[in-house]
């Protein structure tokens, strides 16, 4: 039975929490994607750029306040500075589209212009960020680190096995939960929101009855901005903050955006954990797993492990193109492709 | 080929700029840079054939151009006896066993009727069929990368002059840019760029891991030149005299016999890597050559016109009678090979394969920054962008310290701005490519050089 238990804990450990940590923050990127693609018909390659933005606008007022000793006790600063850096980063979304997109979807361009558009902003939006911050990996988690240390727990049941619970995925947790709740409640009771999903569903008719198709664009880029400085700077919290990487999140976050269904909101967030869940458990060797469940007899020799991690991101792309070659429109139907 | 007067004035501008260079900060740098331009046009050439010509999306550049590397690294490398000896028949029974599931799977796939038999089969089949060959497989490539580990720990290549592989470079982009074509080219044109662009990370992920093929971030350095080394040169008797004569009028000046003698050896040092970079130049303005004319007589041909077609208006085309599943296929593939055979330059060029160096932003988006702000669908405006895009990446550092240093001159030496502005001076080209890329689409949507409307 304990080594049941055991067998147990090593998956939540290495994989459940994990997963649904790195997921959360997939999908918020995705839900961002999946707007702009949804109302603005393009794919923005400029997203991760954006991510990265929010985060180091929060990364720099979490600086400005622990040098003024304002802090949250045992949460990090960032939170207290998030709100600023969400601000911030409407404002970037404001700006670019004001003074870039705009240009182009009063002229009705093909999306793959627009997709172009979206490499320039990636490329200003990345100068600027590597200008101001540099390309230094930054760590700015503070605050209490483990709500739970894997020796507490070992402590706490007997078991062999230990459960380790970081703050940061506790926190990506609840904030991916509320904001999530917080995006469909906007989407399916508010008056803002029925407009915005009449005109990703049908432009022409939306026009037809009356919403203006600027405000639609104005409310989809606040909601952008929000999502993608949260999704960037809970990443940056899970795992360090490195401008770098955010340009190798775009595109899993484009695969759990296109795996769940482009253009399907609730479809972008399963996404995002499918395509989590997929990376993780096809590059971690379960060798310990097994080791609890099988008799001694049977004892795994190798690491049972599928692919090594070196292979992480290739796992998303591969489950994006298996996807696309099999159903094209998404696990739940977005825009047929 | 007849080029029109804006045409002439592009040349112009792209010949005065190296010439301007090598005045200001010497012909060694001047044709460095130009090298690379080359390199750089010819890739903007193959993404412009897909692109410009049939208007279909290829972001697979940095995995065709890491092909294109490793068939630099598999033709010239000289063959490693041990690691054959101990991991060859592991490797070959496990492609001969590969090759047999393949078949294995498409057998059934027409066998049977039934969905869901087929599924469960072919899942089956997959899964146990990959467990037995990772077991010859994992055997064999940890025994070759056990070989010295080093400096070999791989199969090493052929041991062919590296010219070759050009064309080999071209011929393993081409081949896997039909796989990804036949896999992915119905698919929509943005959703195409973000699978092509995924695929490329994925082949790049396999050639930085898989040690035993490319010896993956270990890099293979090292590689033999298709020109002759500067030691040789300067070694040489003809080269000597080359640069006697070429400098006479200098070295007559200098009475003092030593002193003459140590001027001269400067200049043999300076001259040989000139020479060098010089055939190297040479030898790829032909490749660029041959490239552009071929590409220009296909644009001009039945079968240009055919895709012209096919481009603006797919239905029609296809309405037509044309096969637009296949000539989509065949134009995908054709420009990936051009990339690829840029790719073995590249990697000529450099004398080593250093797979964790592809990243997207600079072997993908700025090669499309190129085909952009050049002009989609014309060659010469191909050739212009990757001369242009490369030339102003390479030169936006030197710029930049001046413009910073001009801004701040009011401002004291150790400021801390200045100081953080000149410490980031390498990323305002990222800064200077998005503001030209983001104003030619605004402003000139077409290219600097757009394509020529013919109307015949």
């Amino acid at each position: 039975m304990t080594d049941f238990l055991n067998s147990i804990i090593v998956l939540l450990n290495f994989i459940i929490i994990p997963g649904i940590s790195y997921g959360s923050q997939l999908a918020l990127g995705a839900l961002g994607v999946t707007f702009v693609y949804a109302i603005l018909r393009f794919a923005n390659f400029a997203h991760g750029e954006i991510m990265s933005f929010g985060a180091m606008i929060t990364i720099l007022f979490t600086w400005f306040f622990q040098s003024q000793n304002i802090g949250l006790g045992i949460f990090p600063t960032a939170l207290l500075a998030l709100p600023l850096g969400i601000t911030a980063t409407i404002i970037l979304c404001i700006i670019s589209d004001k003074f870039v997109f705009q240009y182009y979807r009063y002229q009705k361009s093909v999306p793959v212009v627009l997709a172009m558009v979206s490499i320039g902003v990636m490329f200003v939006i990345n100068a600027i960020i590597r200008i101001i911050i540099g390309t230094e990996t930054i760590k700015f988690s503070d605050g209490q680190k483990f709500i739970m240390k894997a020796k507490q727990f070992k402590v706490m049941t007997g078991l062999n096995e230990g459960l380790a619970l970081k703050s940061s995925q506790v926190i990506t947790i609840l904030i991916t939960i509320l904001l999530l709740t917080f995006t469909f409640w906007f989407l399916q009771k508010t008056k803002t929101g029925k407009s915005m999903r009449a005109f990703s569903d049908n432009e022409d008719l939306a026009l037809l009855s009356g919403i203006n198709p600027d405000r639609v664009v104005f409310t989809t880029w606040i909601i952008v901005g929000v999502l993608a400085c949260v999704a960037g700077t809970l990443y940056g919290l899970d795992k360090s903050y490195k401008p770098i990487i955010y340009l190798n999140l775009v595109l899993p976050i484009f695969a759990s955006a296109i795996v769940g269904g482009i253009g399907s909101p609730f479809g972008a967030v399963v996404g995002g954990y499918v395509i989590a869940f997929s990376e993780i458990m096809v590059t971690y060797a379960y060798k310990k797993f097994f080791v609890y469940l099988l008799p001694s007899s049977l004892e795994p020799t190798g690491l049972v492990q599928l692919l090594s991690t070196d292979y992480k991101f290739a796992v998303s792309f591969s489950i994006l193109v298996i996807v696309l070659l099999i159903r094209p429109s998404g696990i739940f139907k977005g825009r047929v492709l | 080929m007849k080029f029109e007067r804006y045409e002439w004035l592009a040349i112009t501008i792209m010949i005065s700029l190296f010439i301007f260079v090598g005045f200001i900060q010497g012909w060694s740098v001047s044709l460095v840079i130009l090298n690379m331009c080359i390199i750089s046009a010819i890739m903007t050439m193959g993404v412009n054939i897909s692109w410009g010509y049939a208007g279909v999306i290829n972001f697979g550049v940095m995995g065709f151009l890491a092909m294109g590397g490793l068939a630099a690294v598999l033709v010239s490398y000289p063959p490693i006896a041990e690691s054959w000896q101990t991991g060859g028949r592991g490797l070959g029974i496990s492609f001969a066993l590969l090759i047999v599931l393949v078949i294995a799977v498409m057998y059934i796939n027409k066998v049977i009727i039934l969905k869901r038999n087929k599924y469960i089969l072919n899942s089956l089949l997959i899964f146990f069929g990959i467990l037995i060959i990772r077991h010859f497989y994992l055997n064999a490539t940890h025994n070759i990368e056990d070989v010295n580990p080093a400096i070999a720990g791989f199969l090493g290549g052929l041991g062919l002059p590296i010219i070759f592989s050009w064309i080999v470079g071209g011929l393993f982009a081409a081949g896997v840019a039909f796989v990804i074509g036949k896999v992915a080219l119905g698919l929509r044109s943005d959703y195409l760029a973000i699978v092509t662009l995924g695929i490329s990370e994925i082949v790049v992920s396999i050639l930085k891991h898989e040690e035993w093929l490319s010896r993956g971030v270990k890099n293979v350095i090292g590689l033999k030149r298709p020109v002759p080394y500067e030691i040789d040169l300067q070694n040489a008797d003809w080269f000597i005299n080359l640069i006697t004569y070429l400098h006479s009028s200098k070295l007559n000046y200098i009475i003092d016999e030593s002193d003459r003698q140590q001027v001269l050896n400067n200049l043999i040092i300076d001259g040989s890597g000139i020479f060098v970079k010089l055939s190297y130049a040479i030898l790829f303005l032909i490749v660029m050559l041959i490239i552009f004319y071929f590409a220009n007589k296909a644009q001009l041909s039945p079968w240009g016109r055919m895709m012209r077609a096919i481009r603006d208006n797919e239905t029609a085309a296809n309405a037509m009678g044309k096969d637009v599943v296949k000539q989509h296929l065949i134009i995908f593939v054709i420009g990936a090979a051009i990339v690829g055979v840029a790719g073995a330059m590249l990697v000529t060029l450099d004398g080593l394969f250093t797979p964790s160096g592809y990243r997207p932003l600079r072997f993908t988006f700025i090669i499309w920054i190129m085909v952009i702000v050049g002009g989609s669908g014309n060659n010469l405006g191909a050739i212009f962008g990757g001369f242009v895009i490369w030339f102003s990446w390479i030169e936006a550092a030197p710029l930049t310290t001046f413009i910073i240093n001009q801004l701040t001159i009011g401002l004291e030496p150790t400021n801390a701005l200045k100081l953080h502005l000149l410490d980031s001076v390498p990323y305002f080209r990222y800064l200077f490519m998005g503001l030209i890329l983001l104003l030619i689409l605004r402003y000139r949507p077409k290219g600097i050089i757009p394509e020529k409307v013919r109307h015949s």
